[in-house]
């Protein structure tokens, strides 16, 4: 693992924020996977576990103000938002006191305030909506910038092309991060994509374009910096493919047979969590220190739990709410 | 008789249509390596070879615009969606080109397509992954639309549907796939627009189709016991429509409820309910009912599910009500 040092107590103080958001994220699935698999949660459960530092790095990027757009894996990107766990694990439990009031799930955390705009279910779809968000933000002439997380999986659809296409034309201040983790559901990158790199294909679209390896949180949020200014300076979009690894199987439902433990083995000596963690040793923050907070988060992530727990089912009059925007 | 699951049925009707006709091929998402996203092509690429059973990316619209072009030249496409909610990527493929290709060619090319994939609400997937589609699709002239809920029609139908020249929308249900039943080791089809009367009764008649049918036939044993006997019309395909199987069994009964899975309003139900006041009104004691969905998106929250859902219950009070 080559390591960059944090060299000054300003960047040591924020590699420590993006290593706790990520502990964070890492703890909150990992209760979340137990909730599970004793069925207090239901439905479709995609764990963003091995990929919290493109998360993490991307939103640090951003402003209150910017927008993010994400897809059913979409815990890391809330959490790393800021967003509390408790009505984020309230809404896996499917509860009143959910971030989605109990209607989305797993799949669909939405923030109004925090400018979170989805968790989205079709793949690729969000993205022409994320063009969307952006196209908004410049009709407004807010320097708001959009970003837009999806899978390499996602690169194959209609709306990907689509968006990008329209978003370049209209040079929309949005940042498509691809996620390129290697396998979209159990279909491996290599038996669905034409390209061996989904940036590439800015080329087709003439917007700028980047790539870089997801492991390292700040190396992840100093490139999306460089595309979220663009973006904001008027520019127009970037596509960028950040290389990552979940550890987990598409959902809780998938055993991922279809790689191998080697190759597991190999991406968990990537971790980003260890990395970060190595790297914040190096800058002179005590092994004590780092477990310490690691037990604080333990303890925010149980209380979370306790909270969606303990929180009543939304009220049947719910079921006829919200259909319509009179629906108050 | 063998004891096979819905989709060990549906299996196996594919496997016997590609032995017998080499322009078959199965195509979609993790149809191949994975063996299937629900496992229905479990063991077909071993069988008949990346060639034949074809893994795509996320493109729906694209490969299904692959099986429409490939059927208008000679091939017998299966496309798989892995749910019929990823259809909608694909819908103008369907509707514009598989359902009108023979209409606007003047007959000169059959579409012999079949559209299928998991239909309906899973359990607790959400507003964008449980709906029930048939409705839509039923609406389109130039589409066949099946819906099986048993093992042994899901066979039957699905080799009608394959060998069929028309393009079919077959509508799996997602929560059936595990379910058993007998299904003959005879070879054997059943026609497209052919109903069933899956319960003999004498009182109402339940129309129905696909996972509904669990809720009728939940609802029909409850009732027994309380001395009510109910006719249960499982019409299997929505187009063609077996209407006749219908009539008789209202003529019998007097009365008519229709239970569905998805939306009322212009779901396929209101449709039943026009074309039995139509063609049997002077029988009838009763208004034609309907237990449907919830007029609301799916909500993901236990509670909310369970309530926006038909179930036998409801099926139960509605029948007590109309025979009051
Ligand atoms: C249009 C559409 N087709 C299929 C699916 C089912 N599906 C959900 S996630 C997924 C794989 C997506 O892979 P990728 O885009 O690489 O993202 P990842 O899950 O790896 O984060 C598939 C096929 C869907 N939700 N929407």
């Amino acid at each position: 693992m080559v390591s960059s040092i944090p060299k000054d107590s300003q960047s040591v103080s924020e590699l420590k924020e993006f290593y706790r958001q990520m502990v964070l994220i890492r703890k909150f699935e990992e209760a979340a996977a137990k909730a599970y698999s004793v069925g207090k949660i239901g439905g479709f459960l995609h764990l963003y576990i091995g990929q919290e530092a493109v998360g993490v790095g991307s939103i640090a990027a951003l402003t209150p103000k910017d927008y993010i757009v994400s897809t059913y894996r979409d815990h890391g990107h809330a959490l790393a938002r800021g967003l509390s766990p408790k009505p984020l694990m309230a809404e896996l439990f499917g509860k009143g006191t959910g971030i989605s009031k109990g209607n989305g799930g797993s799949m669909h955390f939405f923030d109004r305030n925090a400018h979170f705009m989805g968790g989205h279910g079709i793949v690729g779809g969000h993205i022409s909506l994320a063009a969307g968000i952006a196209f908004a933000s410049k009709f407004k002439k807010e320097d708001s910038v959009t970003i837009c997380f999806f899978g390499e999986g996602a690169a194959n659809i209609g709306s990907f092309h689509e968006g990008l296409n329209l978003a370049a034309i209209w040079k929309l201040p949005v940042v498509f991060i691809c996620e390129n983790n290697h396998y979209a559901m159990g279909t491996p990158e290599y038996r669905a994509l034409a390209v061996k790199d989904v940036s590439v294909r800015a080329y087709a679209y003439d917007i700028a374009r980047d790539h870089i390896e997801g492991d390292e949180v700040r190396k992840v949020r100093d490139h999306v910096q460089v595309a979220v200014e663009r973006a904001r300076r008027g520019e127009g979009p970037t596509l960028i493919e950040v290389s990552t690894y979940r550890f987990r199987g598409h959902s809780m439902s998938d055993p991922a047979k279809y790689r191998t433990k080697e190759e597991l083995e190999a991406y968990k000596k990537k971790d980003p969590l260890m990395r970060a963690r190595h790297e914040l040793e190096l800058g002179g923050i005590k092994t004590e220190e780092l477990d310490k907070m690691d037990l604080e988060i333990q303890t925010q992530v149980d209380e979370a739990y306790q909270y969606a727990e303990t929180s009543p089912e939304p009220p049947l009059s719910q079921l006829h709410k919200y259909v319509y925007s009179e629906d108050k | 008789m063998a004891i096979l699951t819905y989709r060990e049925a549906l299996n196996r009707a594919m496997v016997e249509e590609m032995e017998k006709d080499p322009s078959i091929y199965l195509m979609g998402e993790e149809v191949g390596h994975y063996q299937g996203a629900y496992k229905v092509s479990q063991g077909m690429l071993e069988k008949f070879g990346e060639e034949r059973v074809i893994d795509t990316p996320i493109s729906e619209n694209g490969f299904a615009g692959i099986g429409v072009g490939s059927a208008m030249v000679g091939l017998r496409p299966i496309i798989e969606f892995m749910t019929w909610n990823f259809s909608l990527v694909a819908i103008d493929q369907i509707i514009n080109s598989a359902a009108k290709m023979n209409y606007m060619s003047g007959g000169q090319f059959p579409m012999p397509i079949v559209f299928r994939g998991a239909g309906g609400a899973g359990g607790r997937l959400g507003a964008q992954h449980s709906q029930a589609f048939e409705s839509w699709y039923a609406h389109c002239p130039g589409l066949k639309v099946v819906c099986p809920a048993t093992p042994k029609d899901a066979y039957g139908l699905l080799k009608s549907s394959i060998r069929d020249n028309n393009p079919t929308i077959f509508i799996e249900s997602e929560v059936l796939y595990g379910s058993k039943g007998e299904v003959p080791e005879q070879e054997y089809t059943i026609p497209l627009g052919l109903g069933e009367i899956k319960r003999k009764g004498t009182d109402i008649t339940l129309v129905t189709w696909s996972r509904a049918l669990g809720f009728a036939e939940e609802a029909a044993a409850i009732l027994e016991k309380e001395g009510i006997s109910v006719e249960i019309v499982d019409l299997r395909s929505l187009r063609p429509l077996d209407e006749n199987l219908i009539y008789e069994s209202v003529k019998k009964t007097n009365r008519a409820l229709v239970v569905e899975e998805g939306w009322p309003v212009a779901g396929f139900g209101a449709q039943i309910a026009y074309l039995i006041q139509k063609n049997a009104f002077a029988y009838l004691d009763h208004p034609v009912e309907r237990v449907t969905q919830m007029d609301v998106p799916m909500s993901y929250a236990a509670n909310l599910e369970r309530m926006s859902l038909p179930n036998a219950t409801r099926v139960a009070d509605t029948i007590r009500e109309m025979l009051q």
